[in-house]
């Protein structure tokens, strides 16, 4: 969610799909450039780059305000969040982050930003409205992904060497069990109905389902690419679609998205994007899946009614986040 | 932040080891009785390394802050297991022998073991008694022999052969058709193995050492009033001759290599041990994660992470890993893990590391790095296996000499 900026309003908005016709589409996609220190701004109409957004350096994780009006940018390199004006697309103000933010989700209520610190060892809560970190909690070396559930009550932070979730009561800041994944798990996503989490390991190559009350682990997903290296199957970004029918999965150097169906976990097929695919998001209507390709210095645009990617968008160096707006 | 002092000064007398048991200061609490692993730390003293850089400093603590920050990292993900990493560091003084101190650390019930150690130290304290129910993390050695004719069933290497790095180097050099090598050998043993393991790798990729010359200058102080004048002279003279795409250097000592940057006859790049270097580890790469691993270390050790280091620190983080995936402190229990299919160690390569079963090698990526940038990462693009593209790299299974594994 900390992708999509929040599965409920996504949900709401897709009621509304059949209005938004195809195909003038009137999303609007920000993707963070790791490399050119900006955030390019889409048009998903007409699928072109229609502004590009100055921010500090090393921007990752991105992710809109409760009413998407502002967006949040982690700057990792100079260790702070960026706000950005999504009306004036200008950077109005700055969040303090602990040190390299890499990436963060904002609680349901939209009051407090959760930080994954990765030279600390720490995630940090920020309250938005003061502008303060109001608590630091302790995990694993390198913490990295940020899940939290539709309630609000607890927060999933993966940590990329020590190779846990660590499940943390937001109330109380405390960490209340680890679950084990593969190495180097990258990004945590809640099922829309809270139920399980969906944890990617990159060097492990597999997505761990995670039931989220008992904190077992009820699936593992593998994957296999014909003519693809073992090792090059590198999955990071999650997707869900919000009836719990469809997950996406990038595979990062494989630059193929994993479709799911993520009832029975079985991997239905695998589309081919940009180089060494990142982050992705849904258009809030289901209909398109984005792509942040690092490699190819483009997003991949996926029609997913029709199946397959009908547009590479060239954006800055190195994209990475990438969040859509109706 | 954790500073000890538990190496012995090179002058301390013979005969004593010295011993230090890592505190673990600032690690989080364990809940009661928790899963105690002990690691051995083997080193032996020696005079520093002088580089012949002014930029890198001479450092005492080599190798041993890597396994140090290993066991840190073991122990914050070990809290959530309630399992307990302890490192017992050892240093052997010069001439003494490296057989008592395996006895003792045998003793301490220490069965895995980091070898800081050169080739025959190595060997000696493989071939020990108490080795036998051990199972030893080369970290140091990279000679090509370890892995073939006098390989050990308990020995496995974490750092890379030469003929690993040669291999790295010749994938890249030949990616760029630059296939005319002139190759420059430096006057140690170590100078003519990695002279050897760039032979292999020019047979290997079909690339041609179009003439050889050793070094065979004097090694000088790197510090002399009369400044660079003479180098100048003496390396312009030096390499006059056969045309070739690349110098290849190998002056693992680092003697001379340093110098024959920008001073040679013809305008060609260098290569090998100077120049553009197939390492395991530089502080120029800071991809998959690398940054996080030198700001750690550099905040505990105060300086940049060497190859040594990172080794080490592979090689514990190896035990905590497989700790960590078997739930045990039984050393059997996790030598059997990091020997099974089920291991592999993320190491901010970008993949799962895995030892080869037929010398004990540890499969990795080698970084290219140039003095002050990343410049390649090896396996190159292209360069296919039918099990693991990182098996281009190194003795493959058909190659192997190793028998008494």
């Amino acid at each position: 969610m900390s992708l999509t900026g929040g599965a409920a309003r996504i949900g709401a908005l897709a009621l509304l799909g059949f209005a938004v016709a195809q195909p003038a589409q009137a999303d609007t996609i920000f993707v963070s450039n790791e490399k050119s220190n900006t955030v390019s701004v889409v048009d998903g109409g007409k699928l072109q780059v229609v502004a590009t957004i100055k921010v500090g350096r090393r921007p990752r994780g991105i992710t809109f305000n409760e009413d998407m009006t502002q967006i949040f940018v982690c700057v990792g390199d100079d260790n702070r969040i960026d706000v950005i004006d999504v009306a004036t697309q200008k950077v109005v103000d700055r969040l303090p982050s602990g040190p390299d933010p890499e990436l963060f989700v904002l609680d349901p209520q939209g009051h407090r930003l959760y930080v994954a610190n990765e030279d600390d060892n720490m995630v940090s809560v920020v309250d938005i409205a003061t502008k303060k970190i109001i608590g630091e909690i302790q995990v694993g070396v390198e913490p990295e992904g940020m899940g939290v559930s539709p309630d609000g009550k607890i927060l999933v932070n993966t940590s990329e060497t020590t190779n846990m979730a660590h499940f943390i009561d937001t109330e109380s800041h405390k960490i209340v069990d680890n679950v084990l994944v593969d190495a180097r798990p990258r990004v945590a996503q809640f099922t829309g109905d809270g139920r399980f989490v969906w944890v990617s390991s990159e060097v492990g190559g597999t997505v761990s389902v995670i039931d989220a009350a008992s904190r077992k682990l009820v699936h593992k997903i593998s994957f296999a690419v014909q003519g693809v290296p073992r090792e090059s199957i590198q999955p990071v970004g999650i997707q869900l679609t919000s009836d719990g029918q469809r997950a996406f999965v990038a595979l990062g150097p494989a630059n193929r998205v994993a479709e799911i169906d993520a009832r029975t976990y079985e991997v239905k097929r695998y589309h081919l994007v940009g180089q060494r695919v990142w982050n992705l998001a849904l258009s809030p209507d289901e209909k398109r899946l984005y792509t942040t390709n690092g490699v190819s210095n483009d997003m991949s645009v996926m029609d997913l009614e029709r199946g397959r990617v009908v547009k590479s968008i060239s954006v800055g160096g190195a994209p990475w986040g990438v969040i859509v707006k109706p | 932040m954790r500073k000890r002092s538990g190496r012995a000064p090179v002058s301390q007398a013979a005969a004593l080891l010295t011993i230090a048991v890592a505190l673990l200061l600032g690690t989080p609490a364990w809940a009661a009785d928790p899963l105690v692993v002990r690691i051995g730390y083997l080193t032996r003293a020696e005079e520093p390394r002088i580089p012949q850089t002014f930029l890198e400093p001479v450092s005492e603590d080599e190798g041993v802050q890597g396994a140090r920050l290993a066991i840190a990292d073991n122990n914050t993900t070990g809290r959530f297991l309630n399992q307990r990493f302890d490192l017992v560091e050892v240093t052997v003084p010069e001439d003494g022998r490296v057989e008592d101190a395996v006895r003792d650390l045998a003793g301490q019930g220490v069965r895995l073991l980091v070898a800081d150690l050169k080739e025959d130290a190595l060997l000696a304290a493989a071939a020990a008694p108490e080795a036998a129910d051990m199972l030893i993390f080369n970290t140091r050695a990279p000679d090509d022999d370890l892995r073939n004719e006098r390989c050990r069933a308990n020995l496995l290497h974490v750092t890379p052969s030469r003929r690993m790095q040669a291999d790295a180097l010749a994938q890249y050099l030949a990616s760029r058709k630059w296939m005319n090598w002139l190759l420059v050998v430096g006057r140690t043993p170590q100078d003519a193995a990695y002279a050897d393991a760039i032979r292999a790798a020019a047979k290997r990729y079909r690339a041609k050492i179009v003439e050889e010359r050793r070094w065979t200058f004097e090694d000088a102080n790197r510090r002399v009033d009369t400044g660079h004048v003479t180098v100048q002279s003496e390396i312009l003279t030096f390499t006059q001759g056969t045309e070739h795409d690349v110098l290849v250097v190998a002056d693992e000592a680092d003697g001379f290599g340093e110098y024959l940057l920008y001073q040679t006859w013809l305008p060609r790049p260098v290569a090998g041990t100077h120049g553009l270097v197939p390492t395991a580890w530089s502080r120029v790469h800071e991809q998959w994660g690398a940054t996080q691993i030198h700001s750690r270390f550099e905040r505990q050790a105060g300086r940049w992470m060497r190859p040594r280091d990172y080794t080490a620190w592979m090689a514990v983080r190896a035990v905590g890993e497989a700790a960590t995936r078997t739930k045990s402190a039984d050393p059997a229990a996790l030598a059997a893990f990091v020997r099974g299919s089920d291991f592999a160690l993320p190491a901010f390569k970008g993949q799962g590391l895995t030892f080869r079963e037929w010398d004990g090698q540890l499969r990795q990526p080698v970084l290219l790095a140039g003095p002050r940038v990343l410049v390649s990462v090896s396996p190159q693009p292209g360069y296919l296996h039918q099990f693991s593209e990182l098996d281009t790299l190194g003795d493959d299974r058909p190659e192997s000499r190793c028998r008494s594994r």
